[in-house]
């Protein structure tokens, strides 16, 4: 049901741009706090500083991204919830569409708006980056996709069995906010406490970050192995998970 | 023929709540067939098994010759389906939502935006799902239901909360879908509305069917006793009346009378008596017991409890 997926994906978008804080929240804001952040941070620093800068060149990108991920995922979330509590769910079901079909649009939707939103901050990012920074834009792109879809199979999660609209956000928020601060974006792993690393290991987060702050330094792919196997397992549990657990009404 | 839906020994249970047990029924070939009772009943239960939603505990479901839940998809294409308190995206437009079902099933957008005129939906096609009234939403409903030309149509409370006249207006849209050769299967708690459109009609009460014929059938099997109010001039004629043969009853109020009796030819019985007795006749009228005196004939208790 190729048609079916795409037809749903781009009424999704379209309905998407019609809230009141669509388009304003996805893009606009993001892409305002970067700004800012980059005026901020950017014109303070001579060039050559911040071409070497870990901080400027490898941390605050991927903290921009996962950010916007989790931003995304807390959304399909919320979007679940409300679909569900309305009954859409089950009017959708109740139609030649397989229930595959709808959830994997819903993704898309969310995939292509944090594609737009990545898009339009490197654009503008262009004028704080040095322009003598080389990004590998492929590899990039392909371990954000990676990690996406494993942060949003872990969403999906949680879309399956919260109950009502109210507490979607809250709950989601409560499983992906605390991951932000033993993810090793800011304090690496190793100067966590013994317990504390040992916690960092089993939070997909860690590998989402390791795998995305290689791969902007330049890392070949076989240096990450062990992140990607990390993120398709957690991938293939909260499919598997979310497949039995789903509710439609 | 082959009957359209057939529901053997049907039991669902949620939890430990028996939510329909041994319920049995046929639905024929171009008729408008009513699963009715009170909210609770397990109406929407059965219509969302026969449609392939749920899964039947027990029983045997065939629909078009179908296993509605393995054969989900196949009978999909084949079936329409309206779903009580459903609703679409907010701010999806109607036009948006025929083409997309359309496009589901194959069809041409232009099946869509015909059937947006049928239902005088026209006008309202670039408007947003939000901002529908209730019979216009309803009306949208029906309008994928129908869009890929369905053998079958399923309406589930089609008209629940409705103002009386846009209820009057769904109507005459299902009898004009029954006219185009298609088969009805539709839940209503409102009696009148099973009495004006259903061919037949299946009472359903705590999970269980009660009774099942047309409506004309039922109210004469179960309330076979025939009111007449009389209004008269002449007061005295009270004992005359009672005298009258197969009348049971007689109730006076100033110069009113309420006369019972049964049986078919009660009517004509009571005209020939007071016409024979020259009775001056100001008003003379029958009261026909509805589905719901049969509902409290059934159940001992009213509808609306």
């Amino acid at each position: 049901m190729l048609r079916g997926l795409l037809g749903l994906t781009w009424l999704e978008i379209k309905i998407f741009m019609r809230e009141p804080l669509g388009a304003i929240g996805s893009f606009l804001v993001p892409v305002l706090v970067y700004v800012v952040l980059g005026r901020l941070t950017g014109n303070r620093l001579p060039p050559g500083a911040a071409a070497s800068s870990e901080m400027m060149r490898v941390t605050l990108p991927v903290f921009g991204a996962v950010v916007i991920v989790i931003n995304a995922v807390l959304s399909l979330i919320t979007i679940i919830a409300i679909y569900r509590e309305g009954g859409i769910l089950k009017r959708l079901r109740a139609t030649p569409l397989r229930p595959a079909t709808i959830l994997t649009a819903h993704v898309l939707v969310k995939l292509v708006f944090t594609a737009i939103t990545l898009l339009l901050m490197v654009l503008v990012g262009r004028r704080y980056y040095p322009a003598d920074l080389h990004l590998p834009v492929v590899n990039v792109t392909l371990a954000l996709l990676i990690a996406t879809c494993s942060i949003l199979s872990m969403g999906f999660v949680v879309a399956s069995m919260v109950r009502t609209t109210r507490f979607a956000q809250p709950a989601g928020a409560l499983l992906f906010y605390p991951m932000f601060g033993l993810c090793g974006l800011f304090v690496p792993l190793n100067a966590l406490p013994p317990r504390l690393h040992m916690l960092a290991r089993f939070i997909p987060l860690t590998y989402a970050v390791s795998l995305l702050k290689g791969m902007m330094r330049g890392d070949p792919w076989s240096a990450h192995v062990t992140d990607i196997a990390a993120l398709a397992l957690v991938f293939a549990i909260c499919i598997a998970l979310s497949a039995r657990v789903f509710r439609w009404e | 023929m082959a009957p359209v839906i057939a529901v053997a020994g049907f039991r669902k249970t949620y939890g430990s709540t028996v939510a329909v047990d041994d319920v049995s029924f046929e639905v024929r070939d171009g008729e408008i067939f009513g699963l009715i009772g009170p909210n609770g009943a397990g109406k929407t239960t059965t219509m969302e098994c026969v449609e392939g939603l749920r899964r039947p505990d027990r029983g045997s479901i065939a629909v078009l010759g179908l296993d509605p839940f393995r054969d989900v998809y196949k009978l999909q294409h084949r079936i329409g389906v309206q779903l009580q308190q459903a609703q679409l995206q907010k701010r999806i437009k109607v036009v948006e939502a025929v083409h997309f079902w359309a496009s589901l099933y194959g069809k041409p957008a232009t099946d869509g935006d015909r059937l947006l005129d049928q239902l005088g939906l026209a006008e309202k096609r670039n408007a947003w799902f939000m901002t529908l009234s209730g019979g216009q939403k309803q009306r949208l409903f029906i309008a994928l239901a129908l869009v890929n030309d369905p053998q079958l149509v399923f309406l589930d409370e089609l008209t629940t909360g409705l103002d009386p006249q846009a209820r009057r207006a769904i109507w005459d849209l299902i009898r004009g879908i029954r006219a185009r050769g298609k088969t009805v299967f539709l839940t209503t708690h409102l009696m009148e509305e099973a009495e004006r459109l259903c061919d037949r009609v299946a009472i359903i009460e705590h999970g269980r069917i009660i009774d099942m014929d047309t409506p004309e059938r039922l109210v004469a099997r179960h309330c076979p006793e025939r009111t007449v109010v009389l209004t008269t001039t002449d007061v005295g004629v009270e004992e005359a009346l009672r005298a009258l043969p197969g009348v049971e009853r007689v109730e006076r109020q100033d110069n009113r009378f309420t006369i019972q009796g049964r049986g078919d030819d009660f009517v004509g019985a009571l005209i020939h008596g007071v016409s024979a007795h020259a009775i001056p006749v100001q008003d003379f009228r029958t009261v026909h017991p509805t589905l719901e005196d049969v509902f409290l004939r059934l159940t001992g208790h009213s509808f609306r409890d």
